[in-house]
């Protein structure tokens, strides 16, 4: 068990809002860690300085260090979407772009300099296949991505993410628009990519967090409160603000 | 928040409370039947003793519905499987007291006139402390009190070894009294088990308290 991403006192501040405060937290390779906490409590922005999203948000101001593969991530030499092709992003609401499922796949590639259609193709293939997407979209490769339901959708950006073969994958609440079939088809898929990726999850849903996360983070008002095994900080929290949360007395 | 789930936890929190009371009450009487050879009481153990296995079946019912319905988890959890766990002890512990007054009933006055198998009245009012106590500490949450449970043990474990050599002793003078000698024996290694029922009953407070039965974390 050795750790893929190391968080040392990170504060982040949108304009006056302390966002996050002094956060400590590590994550570990090839497992799936999950990040809970009410509304507004900063997990969602702490993932995303996992691959610096917030670098666009206005006002923003970030202090401490994030090191990925012990490398700082904000160091000024760092490019960022050399750092997002390593740390990929699912978002909340499946978002395909308006084109065929094979473009939505090809892009990445393509962008990083693949031209070649044979490899394309393998590309395409071999990410629809590990995102569980395949079979169900074989004979329709080239028809428009926007045709999928919700489920395939989200998969279909959970394919798009390993066609430029991340390390890490981040999702921030990625099955909260789906169905329960569907949110189901996504936790298998997660549990087998975690042999192969670092998976960090945002998640609203505890007992999805039980279900299939390795690790799990607790979060309050930017303070990360609780980190442990999932086993350990659902049958027995440290800290009671955990329990209290976990259990719904408060939220 | 959570005012259901909280209500119909405090309702499974009654009913295990009047389980333990109707425990305590079985082997409170079982004893006062054995000491003053009291028939009627004797039966009304006999007779109680459904209101305990009823009980155990109305909670266990509460205990599955609310782990279908609310999916707890940690001390939620704790305290919804500690009950189902506890309610085992506590029904054999009636169970038992039911079956020594059946052979009170059997023996029919008997052990009155017959020579007297001296351990047995001590090994009673152990068991009958140590099932106060278990209750007690289970109720307060009182991990200490548990622990002393757990060590008179030690001390029924040790009078029924004396208890049955006792009735060996006795079985070698003559062998008139059989009967007798094995209705004691049984009555002996019930109070036995019975004792073993009062030190689970404190494991499974430890185990709501603090995830562990004997220092060995299970959850």
């Amino acid at each position: 068990m050795s750790n893929k991403i190391e968080t040392t006192n990170l504060d982040l501040y949108y304009g006056e809002k302390h966002a996050l405060k002094a956060v400590n937290l590590n994550i570990v390779e090839h497992a799936i860690t999950a990040f809970i906490g009410p509304s507004g409590c900063g997990k969602s922005t702490y993932l995303k300085t996992l691959n610096r999203m917030n670098d666009y948000v206005d006002g923003v101001k970030i202090t401490g260090q994030i090191l990925l593969d012990g490398e700082d991530i904000y160091d000024a030499k760092v490019d960022t979407t050399v750092l997002r092709k390593k740390v990929g992003m699912v978002f909340q609401q499946p978002n395909p772009f308006p084109m065929s499922i094979y473009d939505n796949i090809a892009y990445g590639p393509r962008i990083h300099g693949i031209k070649n259609k044979k490899k394309l193709d393998e590309i395409v293939e071999t990410s629809l296949k590990n995102a569980a997407l395949f079979d169900e979209v074989a004979d329709r490769l080239h028809t428009s991505a926007l045709g999928l339901s919700g489920g395939q959708q989200q998969r279909l950006c959970i394919a798009r993410c390993l066609a430029v073969e991340p390390d890490v994958i981040l999702l921030d609440e990625p099955t909260s628009a789906l169905d329960p079939i569907s949110t189901l088809k996504i936790e298998e898929l997660l549990m087998e990519l975690k042999d192969r990726y670092t998976i960090s999850i945002v998640t609203h849903n505890m007992q999805q967090a039980s279900r299939i996360a390795d690790y799990t983070a607790f979060f309050l008002v930017g303070e990360m409160v609780e980190y442990g095994k999932t086993e350990d900080l659902f049958s027995f929290p440290k800290d009671k603000r955990t329990e209290d949360y976990i259990t719904g007395r408060f939220g | 928040m959570r005012k259901v789930f909280d209500q119909e936890l405090e309702k499974l929190s009654t009913d295990l409370v009047k389980m333990c009371g109707l425990a305590e009450n079985a082997i409170e009487n079982m004893n006062e039947a054995f000491k003053d050879q009291n028939k009627t009481l004797a039966k009304e153990v006999i007779e109680n003793d459904r209101l305990i296995n009823d009980m155990e079946r109305t909670i266990e019912s509460r205990a599955f519905n609310l782990t279908l319905r609310q999916q707890p988890i940690a001390s939620d959890l704790r305290n919804i499987t500690t009950a189902l766990k506890v309610v085992t002890d506590l029904e054999r512990i009636g169970d038992q007291a039911a079956e020594i007054c059946e052979l009170l009933l059997y023996m029919d006055g008997e052990h009155a006139t017959y020579r007297t198998v001296e351990h047995i009245p001590t090994m009673a009012k152990k068991t009958r402390i140590m099932v106060h106590e278990a209750i007690d500490a289970f109720i307060k949450q009182d991990l200490t009190s548990a622990k002393m449970v757990v060590k008179m043990d030690d001390e029924v474990d040790e009078l029924f070894n004396e208890v049955k050599m006792e009735i060996v002793e006795i079985m070698k003078q003559s062998n008139d009294d059989i009967d007798t000698c094995i209705s004691f024996l049984m009555i002996a290694k019930y109070l036995e088990k019975i004792g073993d029922h009062a030190v689970n009953t404190c494991e499974w407070l430890e185990f709501r308290e603090t995830g562990a039965v004997n220092d060995k974390k299970i959850i």
